[in-house]
């Protein structure tokens, strides 16, 4: 396989095209690096602040490792996963080397993927959720009116309704920062340069040499998650380095906008519904009188 | 190497041809066992009742059109005060489920048709007036032709608000619910006209309720056998439905079902079992939304249900050369 065919396999679609945006910037995202992630959650924390988000209750100890955030919440937009493995980094180069050891401690930060084909908005019945000029997926808080079906939607688990307040939330990939040209929050306060915001086909581009590299270093465990227009979301506007595969990381490991099947979900409740209507005609119509 | 996807480092289960059970074993890996989806934020009450009311209101809407044209009006209007109570407390439930219930209207800000949610409220809104109207109309004897008019429309209508809410939880990544598209909307509309035909049985007499009966019989059937096709197709993912409290209720449906079947066969004489077996089927109804709906929280609530399906197609051959 050449170069070529390589590079033009990672290329995400301008998803707001396709939306019908006829002047747009190019589609932004995140490239977060897992393997230069150091876990201090600088990326939580600004978040946090500048969303200024709420605490999710009840704050607990999960002897999870370092993680006791849990998951992506309502109020939770980065996570930073931890996961202690008895594997060394890398494979040895040659008698003597021991693979720089063998314990690893993997670290993530994982976020929405605001992904090309969204289940999310596509289900919304309010149109709460939007694609932004930037191809990100954004929620309308003074629209939703909390019903929920994103929050099922959505394959990867990102989207929750902040129960007292009765809406859902989730990462904007900074929508308000974006239309003043600043560098979302997270990406910004991240201090290994793991999270990385820019036009997506730049950070794929570093994202494939970034790849090349580390197996040339021997760490062969390195993969791109997300990057695939052809998976079954047309790839995500946040994509990631992993270490090992995505489940161990909580990632769905083949992950699909389910409106893919929608014809076919509403052929099958037609003919449900045709079934209905002529077995109780017929229910009628056998009568002997 | 230039492949930006190796194949997965560990335990690669080459010769996986052995079905899901094989895969599990070799291939499973979750993080601390935590559930990769979030559980539906829905109240089973809400949710599930609406679902079961939805169902019962569409199927009566069907048996109220056929009353009138057969010319049996008690059963005519039984069917029709079933559809108007059942739609208006599911309607009920489902604002009630909102996290902001007075923005329900905002559903209707917008069309879509990539939304089931949005379809059906479209839907609805469409056919709840009609049901009323045609309920209205019988009751008072007023406009007896615009009556029956809308009383038509709705059984027009009617079979679409039965099975249009198993599309509604079809399209979510809940796997329990998305991997039974094909049959949860036969299941739907089995269930729904065995309890549209079940209520019929408790309140119309013997001699207007043999369509009841027959319906409840061709209903329970078509149920039983959605029911049991679906669990076999959906693999390992079957399991959501067969263990815990979501187990305990399918199983109580289909006991239930079989029993208020073999009532209705033998009650064409005794108006006391006609009742007793259009409770049992209207209870099996109940019970089997409810079983549906906790087996597609349970299959949100184990990373397996995510992780094993999808891990047997991820690990499939990458389709460009590496
Ligand atoms: S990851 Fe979930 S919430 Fe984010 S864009 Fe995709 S479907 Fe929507
Ligand atoms: S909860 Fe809000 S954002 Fe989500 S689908 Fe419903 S209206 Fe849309």
């Amino acid at each position: 396989m050449s170069e070529r065919t390589a590079e033009a396999a990672t290329r995400l679609p301008q998803v707001q095209e396709e939306t019908g945006y006829a002047d747009h910037p190019p589609r932004m995202g995140f490239f977060t690096d897992t393997s230069v992630c150091i876990g201090c959650k600088a990326c939580e924390v600004a978040c946090k602040e500048w969303n200024q988000l709420p605490a999710d209750d009840p704050l607990e100890f999960t002897g999870m490792s370092f993680d006791n955030t849990g998951q992506l919440s309502a109020s939770t937009w980065r996570h930073v996963a931890f996961i202690e493995q008895r594997k060394p980094m890398r494979a040895p180069t040659g008698a003597g080397d021991d693979g720089a050891g063998d314990l690893r401690l993997l670290m993530a930060s994982d976020v929405c993927k605001h992904c090309t084909d969204a289940a999310c908005l596509d289900v919304c019945p309010t149109g709460s959720l939007l694609r932004t000029e930037f191809g990100t997926v954004v929620v309308q808080e003074d629209v939703c009116n909390g019903c929920g079906y994103c929050v099922s939607a959505c394959p990867y688990g990102v989207l929750d309704k902040r129960e007292r307040d009765g809406r859902v939330w989730k990462c904007t990939l900074c929508y308000d920062r974006l239309v003043d040209d600043l560098t979302p929050a997270c990406a910004k306060a991240c201090p290994t340069e793991s999270i990385q915001y820019g036009p997506l086909d730049e950070l794929l581009e570093r994202a494939a040499a970034r790849v090349r590299d580390l197996h040339e270093d021997g760490v062969t465990d390195a993969r791109l998650y997300g990057h695939d227009p052809a998976d079954g979301v047309r790839g995500n506007g946040a994509f990631f380095l992993l270490l090992d595969r995505p489940e161990v990381y909580g990632l769905p490991p083949a992950p699909m906008d389910t409106t893919r099947d929608l014809p076919s979900i509403w052929r099958h409740a037609a003919a449900a519904a045709l079934t209905l209507a002529a077995g109780v005609a017929a229910a009628f119509a056998l009568e002997r009188r | 190497m230039n492949t930006p996807y190796p194949a997965a480092g560990n335990g690669r289960a080459d010769g996986r041809a052995g079905g899901h059970g094989v895969v599990a074993e070799k291939e499973f890996a979750s993080y601390y066992d935590r559930p990769i989806l979030k559980p539906p934020t829905w109240k089973a009450s809400n949710i599930a009742g609406y679902l079961y009311l939805g169902g019962l209101a569409g199927a009566s809407s069907v048996l109220a059109a056929g009353g009138e044209l057969t010319g049996r009006p008690r059963l005519a209007r039984a069917s029709r005060v079933a559809a108007v109570a059942g739609v208006s407390l599911s309607l009920a439930a489902l604002i009630e489920d909102l996290g902001r219930p007075e923005r329900f209207v905002n559903m209707l800000r917008t069309f879509k048709p990539t939304s089931p949610m949005s379809v059906g409220t479209w839907l609805l809104s469409a056919y709840t007036p009609l049901a009323v109207a045609g309920l209205a109309s019988d009751l008072t004897g007023r406009c007896p032709a615009l009556g029956r008019a809308a009383g038509y429309g709705a059984a027009l209508l009617g079979p679409a608000v039965t099975t249009y809410t198993a599309a509604l939880l079809s399209d979510t990544a809940v796997p329990a619910w998305h991997e039974g598209h094909r049959e949860l909307p036969f299941l739907f509309a089995g269930s729904a006209a065995a309890t549209a035909a079940g209520f019929a049985l408790i309140a119309t007499p013997l001699a207007e309720n043999g369509p009841a009966r027959r319906a409840a019989l061709a209903g329970t059937a078509v149920e039983l056998v959605a029911g049991r096709l679906m669990r076999r197709r959906m693999g390992m993912i079957a399991d959501a439905y067969e263990l815990g409290s979501a187990g305990a209720l399918m199983r109580a449906a289909e006991t239930l079902a079989v029993a208020g079947a073999a009532g209705t066969l033998l009650s064409r004489r005794r108006r006391a079992l006609a009742v007793a077996s259009g409770a049992a089927l209207m209870a099996a109804s109940a019970f089997v939304r409810f079983g549906v709906f906790a087996a597609g929280v349970a299959s949100t609530e184990d990373p397996r249900y995510t992780v094993v399906p999808q891990r047997a197609r991820a690990s499939a051959p990458p389709h460009h050369p590496g």
